[in-house]
Formats: structure tokens, C-alpha cells, sequence
């Protein structure tokens, strides 16, 4: 029922021979993307939206029209159902896409910044889905902190940091080519918090720039706020895990294949790589009492 | 990275690229192998973790202020010691806390300046051991390896001392990092649990020969290692928590548990002989002041005793959490896989690529996975009036409070104060002397026809008398009212005929009595 912009535009041009279109139609057409551009307006809330849902889940030429002013708009259709409302998300030059200059400051100018900043977001995703089984599951709701996730990539660095030292290699970057520092230094050696004068989260540090993340995922209305402890509760909504299914996750790994890194898992759906989880690596970890 | 220049550790950076290319030039290089340079390497790393403390007395003569008279390494150390010890096991060491215990000792440096310049002091040392200026909030010390390859190459060494981690209701704490523990124990490579076992012995030794200075020592250094255990076990704790398949629960996670509460067993049979020594040392001991430090070695053992039993208690936790977490992740009906895994397809992968192509793969996810904005759009026309509007005045004390409107409310009290005096007065008897009620009714109602009824129920109140408040407050006298059952015969009232007087309270003999009894 996920109907995708693309592969609806054709169907368009057809519409017309089945049904006439009036300008009603189109007004309510674009009200219900005008819902879906307001994320965090929810269907069972709402009674004219639950209305538009129903009329493009039953009305064809009605859902072909609302498809198409979507693509118009340089939006793409990810999914429309009560759960989900009108799902829609930026297509990549669109003038609703997020650009990570306006996103942060420093982001431009700093390399560095910038991943951190790509990270947390990466980072949140893996943490509220964190078995592929989650993010295939329509009903599931993934529940993230702000200071669980940043000690979850602190946990993954660490692992690389002691695997680089079982293997004797120097992991110190060069000087002069900053760019080639391995990525999980950057964030293992940025401060996880820092006390400031008027009490609020130190913008620079991880536990800050994960906490900008979940905010503006809330913002987005992929989050919603639960509670204050561990430096912000959150839950996920259908539309994160849409939006990480259908799009970010695909993006993203597309990109790496690029770069030549192929991830290799073995089929079977796992939470770590395997070969990270023995417990010999404990030990190297400065040192558990009970391996003498 | 713009963060390069302000986390450039200032002491470290010139020292290292000045000293080593002479060394270089001089002659033929001896071509020293990689291995050699290993060593080096690690001594060099060892050597920038102590330069923020030299930094600290270099850079002390450059405060405003007279300074100098500081030994400022020497707080520094105390304060990593200050903290290394107060690191609990789920949070960290207070700042303010920290600064608190610091002071006696920089007092102690320069008894005669200000308190308040003792504290800035400690608070200068804690926030430089931080790094406060830096956006890493930690230092960076540069020195040159050659690769394998022979060519010479200048790394990045970045290192923290005193991190601050987030601890419960969003506030920050205190932790020393691994690095700030080696440098102030002084043991970079030793293996931790033989140095525990070799502290502990010494002790023992120490303690049989009478040396209780030496014996402290010795205990303390032992509480270092047993923070540093509970440390490490804290995170491999947490580590399981957040994912049950990612720890072998088969074999290695219950034997380590075994092995750990083993441990712990052993320690606490060790740990409580030497209490028991201790104790004995210092009750049998007659100089004072080996009574004093064997009683100092007493208080150390039990916090390490405390310690070992948190330890405990923590491992005793682990197997229920397992199982909570097994059946919470493990017995949920399987579902078909999306076919990404983000952590084992995306997270994993991008953490050790270099950072020019991790950002490449961070951006594509960002771009598609923060949704969409509506773009706010100018109208000329409100933006012509937003820059015209002068700015709102933020008042120093806040908004102005409205002036409240008063409604004067209607005197409906029964009785006016007058009457309340004169009724007051007629019932200050003297405490030889207790009247009827009825004898008082018709006095109050020949002065004042209402009066009566204040006087009635100023007796019937007296009737309950509140003797336990009187008594706390250290009253003198008390009204009271007994009822000896004669009626009352009055035109208004009904009733009994109360017999109204006024019982002294020895309020001295009562106030005595409140100490006694506190």
C-alpha cells in the first residue's frame, strides 16, 4: 500500500481518461500532503486528515492526485496509513530537505564536526532498532536515551581502540592529514559532557550533540519525548522507522558499498558482529579482576 | 578541524617538534626498527600525560595575581588522587565537592592569603586538569615514530586526565581517566591483578613488622587498583545489557562471574585478616602515633571492604539481568528481516574507515533520515517591521507586577476587641481563687449584654485546655474549666455550672525537664 511517487507519476498522466478532476479534488488532494508536512499532526487526532487518509486508501484517482502533487512538491511518498498518516519525507534537492550547514553551526568548516553530527543521527537509528527484525516490525517502538546512545558508540570505539592495540598498530593520526584519522577517534576522544555556567548540556560535547539529534528527530515528529532521565528519554514513532527503512538506511549503505567497505554478515540477524563478542576482549579492557 | 589548535596541549607541542629532527640530521640514522620505536613511542605518550601538570607551574607566574607561592602540581595530583577515590561505582566524583577538599591543602601552601583565592586556585587546577577551554576537553601531545617503512612521521597523541561524565538527573561528575590513574600510581605496564596480590602481601608484611606508614601506603595503592576493577566491571556490565547475544552467555560470561565472585571472596577474607591485624596493631600499640595511623589503615581496608561488596553485589546481578534481557530480545516471535542491520551493516563498518570517507556515508544518512523542514518563507513586509522593532527591553528584576486591587473586606467578627479584653480580663483570676460560671456569666452580662457568650465559650474551651501546648511553649498559667456536676442555672445558658480557675505552670521545672528528657 506504500505507494512511491515515482512509480506513480506515470499513472498521472492516465488519470484524467478515468475521472474527471475537479479543483476540489486537487484542493483536498494537496490539504492531505499539506498534513504530511506537518509530522507531528497525528491522523487519530485529527478528523479531516483521518478523512483525506481514507479517501486516498479507497479513491484511486484521488490517491494517484495527492501521489503526484507530492512529486510536484519534491516530496516522496514513503507511506499513507492511519498509523503513519501521509508519510512523506524530502527528496534530495527539494526545498524541504535538511541541510546539515543549517542543521549545525561549524558543520561546514569543521570535517570533524560534521561526522560527529552524522554519527548521532546514524547512531540514535541503530540504538531504536537495534535487531533488523525491529525495523522490519510494523508495531515495534524503539526506546533510545540520550546518554545510552552516546555510551553505545563510546562501547563500539572502545572495541575498535583495543583491537588496534591487540594488533600493535599506532592509531595515532599523522599531523598534517586530519582526514585520515580513524572516524571512531573523533568521537571517542570528544568530551562526553561538560559542566557549563548556566547548567545546560555543553553544545560540543557527544552527550550535547546527541541530544541536538533526538530533538530535532522530535522535531521532526520521528521522536517523541518520554522523560528527562539519562539526558532525555524518547520513543520512536512509524515514521522514523519508515524513514530508516526506506530511505536512510539504504542511502547510507549504498554509500559505503561505494567507498568498497562490503559489510559482511553471515544471514543470520545480529545485533554486533560476531567476532566482537567474545569475552577475550574483556580482558584487554585495562584489565578485568578475574582474568589473571 | 578548527578544534586542532585550542586542544593543542602548549607545553608538549613545541618540546617534541624542536628536539627530534636535530637528532635526526646528526649523522648516519641508525635505521632503529619499528619495535624499538614502539617503546618509545609509549614512553613518549607516558611522558605528555605528566606535561599538564608541569604546564600547571610554568603557566601560574602568567595569572593575575600573586601565584607563585602554589605548588600547583602538587594540587594537581592531590586532585586526581581526590578524585580517583571518590569515583563511585555508577557516577563519578562532585566537582564542588572535589574543590571543597582540595582547599585545606592549598591553605595550607599559603595560610595567609584569602580563602577565596584558595578556592579560585583549586578551581583554576580542576578546570585546566578538564581542559575547560578546548572543545575535546582534553590534551593533545604531538611526537614523530618511524613507520616500518623507515619514513619519519608525526603523530597526534590525544589524551584526557580528568573527564566529566554524565551522571543521574543531568548532572556532571568527576572521573579519572585510565591514563591519569597510571601516571599518578606510576605502574604503566604492570599487570593489574599481580599488583594488587603483590600490594596486598606487602601489606601484610608491613603490618607483621610494625612499619604501619609504609602499611598505608600500601592500602591505598590497593583502593586504587579496587577502583579501577569496579570501573572496568561497570562497563562490561553495561555492555550486556544492551545486548544479550553480544557476550557469550554459555561459557565465558558465567565463568568470569564465577571467577570475578571468586575474587571478591578472596579479597574480603584477605581484606578483613588485615582488618583484624590492623585492629589489633592499633588497640596494642602504645605509640600515639601509630594509633592514629592504624586507625587511618582501618577506615582505608573498610572502604576497600565496601567496595569489594559493591563489586558483589553487582555481579549478583548480572544473571537476572540476563535473563530479563533474554527474554525480551530472544523469544519474541521471529519476524522477516528487513535485510539491514544498522548497527552490524552501517555503524560498525564506518567507525574505523578514515574520516574523509566515514562523513561521506554519516552525510548520506543524515540527508535522508532527519525528514523534512517546511522552509520558513520572508514576507518583505514583516521583515521591514521585525528590523524596525526595537529591541525588548529584558528588566533586571523581571516583568512588573500588577498593582493588586484591595477590596476591603466587611469586619464580621462576632466580637470586637474590646469586648475580647474585658472578657480576658474577667477570666485572669488569681489561681487561689476559681469562680463558677455563673458568677462570671451575670458579672460579663452587667458590664456588656453580648459579653456573656464570649465568656461561655472561652470557659467551655477551657474545659479542654491544650496542656501539652502550653507546656512546650513555657507558658505560666493555664485557664482551665472543670465540670463537678452542678447545673447551671442561667436565663441563656444550659448546661453545667463549670468552676473556672487558673493552674500555674512551673515553667522552669518544665524547661528543665525538656533537656533532661532531649
Amino acid at each position: 500500500m506504500s505507494e512511491h511517487a515515482d512509480r506513480s507519476e506515470p499513472d498521472v498522466a492516465a488519470a484524467p481518461a478515468s475521472a474527471a478532476v475537479t479543483p476540489a479534488d486537487a484542493a483536498d488532494a494537496a490539504r492531505l500532503v499539506a498534513f504530511g508536512l506537518q509530522p507531528k499532526v497525528q491522523p487519530a487526532r485529527d478528523q479531516e486528515y483521518a478523512e483525506l487518509l481514507r479517501r486516498y486508501r479507497e479513491d484511486s484517482p484521488f490517491a494517484r492526485l495527492a501521489d503526484a502533487v507530492a512529486a510536484g512538491l519534491g516530496l516522496v511518498v514513503l507511506e499513507v496509513s492511519p498509523r503513519a498518516g501521509m508519510a512523506v519525507t524530502a527528496a534530495e534537492d527539494s526545498v524541504f530537505a535538511v541541510r546539515m550547514g543549517d542543521y549545525a553551526r561549524r558543520t561546514s568548516a569543521d570535517g570533524s564536526d560534521r561526522f560527529l553530527h552524522g554519527l548521532a543521527h546514524l547512531a540514535v537509528a541503530a540504538m531504536a532498532f537495534p535487531r533488523p527484525e525491529d525495523l522490519a516490525d510494523d508495531g515495534y517502538i524503539g526506546r533510545v536515551t540520550v546518554n545510552g546512545v552516546d555510551t553505545f558508540v563510546r562501547q563500539a570505539c572502545r572495541r575498535l581502540e583495543e583491537r588496534a592495540e591487540e594488533h600493535g598498530e599506532n592509531t595515532d593520526p599523522a599531523t598534517d592529514a586530519p582526514g585520515l584519522e580513524a572516524a571512531w577517534r573523533v568521537w571517542a576522544r570528544r568530551s562526553a559532557t561538560g559542566a557549563t555556567k548556566d547548567a545546560r548540556r555543553l553544545a560540543g560535547s557527544t552527550t550535547g550533540i546527541v541530544g541536538k539529534a533526538a530533538a530535532f528527530l522530535t522535531d521532526s515528529g520521528f521522536l517523541q519525548r518520554t522523560g528527562d532521565d539519562h539526558g532525555g528519554t524518547y520513543r520512536t514513532t512509524a515514521r522514523y522507522q519508515l524513514q530508516v527503512r526506506d530511505m536512510a538506511g539504504t542511502a547510507a549503505l549504498a554509500e559505503l558499498l561505494e567507498l568498497g567497505v562490503v559489510p559482511v554478515t553471515d544471514g543470520t540477524p545480529t545485533l554486533l558482529p560476531a567476532e566482537d563478542t567474545d569475552a577475550s576482549e574483556l580482558v584487554a579492557d585495562a584489565g578485568l579482576p578475574f582474568h589473571s | 578541524m578548527s578544534d586542532r589548535g585550542p586542544s593543542l596541549c602548549t607545553v608538549t607541542s613545541p618540546a617534541s617538534t624542536d628536539s627530534v629532527p636535530p637528532q635526526l640530521s646528526a649523522g648516519p640514522r641508525p635505521a632503529p626498527g619499528p619495535a624499538a620505536d614502539e617503546g618509545l613511542a609509549r614512553r613518549l605518550r607516558a611522558l605528555a600525560c605528566t606535561a599538564p601538570l608541569h604546564d600547571l607551574d610554568v603557566r601560574k607566574a602568567n595569572l593575575a595575581g600573586e601565584y607563585t607561592v602554589y605548588g600547583m602540581a602538587e594540587v594537581a595530583l592531590a586532585a586526581i588522587d581526590l578524585v580517583t577515590l571518590n569515583m563511585d561505582f555508577d557516577t563519578g566524583a562532585d566537582h564542588d565537592q572535589i574543590v571543597a577538599r582540595l582547599i585545606p591543602r592549598i591553605a595550607a601552601q599559603a595560610p595567609q592569603r584569602p580563602v577565596v583565592e584558595h578556592e579560585r586556585v583549586a578551581r583554576w587546577v580542576l578546570e585546566n586538569l578538564i581542559n575547560v577551554g578546548s572543545v575535546d576537553r582534553g590534551f593533545r601531545a604531538i611526537y614523530g615514530t618511524f613507520t616500518p617503512d623507515g619514513s619519519y612521521v608525526r603523530r597526534d597523541y590525544d589524551f584526557k586526565l580528568i573527564e566529566e561524565v554524565p551522571g543521574p538527573g543531568g548532572t556532571v561528575y568527576l572521573r579519572t581517566t585510565d591514563e591519569a590513574v597510571n601516571v599518578l600510581v606510576g605502574a604503566l605496564d604492570t599487570d593489574v591483578t599481580s599488583a594488587q596480590i603483590a600490594a596486598e602481601v606487602k601489606l601484610e608484611v608491613l603490618i607483621n613488622r610494625g612499619r604501619l606508614a609504609d602499611a598505608q601506603l600500601a592500602a591505598e595503592q590497593a583502593r586504587y587498583r579496587t577502583v579501577q576493577y569496579s570501573e572496568t566491571l561497570r562497563r562490561a556490565l553495561d555492555a550486556t545489557r544492551r545486548n544479550v547475544r553480544a557476550v557469550d552467555w554459555l561459557n565465558s560470561v558465567p565463568d568470569m562471574i564465577a571467577e570475578a565472585l571468586d575474587h571478591v571472596a578472596d579479597r574480603y577474607r584477605h581484606e578483613n585478616a588485615i582488618l583484624t591485624n590492623i585492629r589489633k596493631a592499633r588497640d596494642e600499640t602504645e605509640d600515639a602515633e601509630h594509633k592514629r595511623r592504624a586507625a587511618e589503615l582501618v577506615d582505608i581496608v573498610k572502604d576497600c571492604i565496601r567496595r569489594h561488596t559493591q563489586l558483589q553485589s553487582r555481579l549478583l546481578e548480572a544473571g537476572p539481568l540476563f535473563r530479563a534481557e533474554q527474554d525480551r530480545q530472544a523469544f519474541a516471535t521471529p519476524m522477516v528481516s528487513s535485510g539491514i542491520d544498522l548497527y552490524g551493516h552501517l555503524v560498525a563498518p564506518v567507525l574505523p574507515l578514515p574520516l574523509e570517507q566515514a562523513v561521506r556515508v554519516t552525510d548520506a544518512f543524515f540527508a535522508r533520515g532527519t525528514g523534512l523542514r517546511t522552509p520558513a518563507s520572508v514576507r518583505v513586509g514583516d521583515l521591514v517591521d521585525i528590523l524596525l522593532t526595537p529591541p525588548a527591553e529584558r528588566e533586571h528584576l523581571g516583568a512588573e507586577m500588577p498593582e493588586p486591587d484591595l477590596i476591603a473586606t466587611p469586619d464580621d467578627s462576632r466580637f470586637s476587641e474590646e469586648q475580647l479584653a474585658s472578657a480576658t480580663r474577667l477570666l485572669d483570676l488569681p489561681a487561689d481563687a476559681p469562680r463558677r460560671l455563673s458568677g462570671l456569666l451575670a458579672e460579663a452580662r452587667r458590664k456588656d449584654p453580648e459579653l456573656p457568650y464570649l465568656v461561655a465559650l472561652l470557659a467551655v474551651h477551657a474545659a479542654s485546655p491544650a496542656v501539652g501546648t502550653a507546656y512546650r511553649q513555657g507558658e505560666e498559667k493555664l485557664l482551665f474549666a472543670v465540670d463537678d456536676g452542678t447545673e447551671l442555672d442561667d436565663p441563656e445558658f444550659g448546661g453545667a455550672d463549670l468552676i473556672v480557675g487558673t493552674a500555674l505552670l512551673d515553667s522552669a521545672g518544665m524547661a528543665a525537664d525538656r533537656t533532661e528528657a532531649a
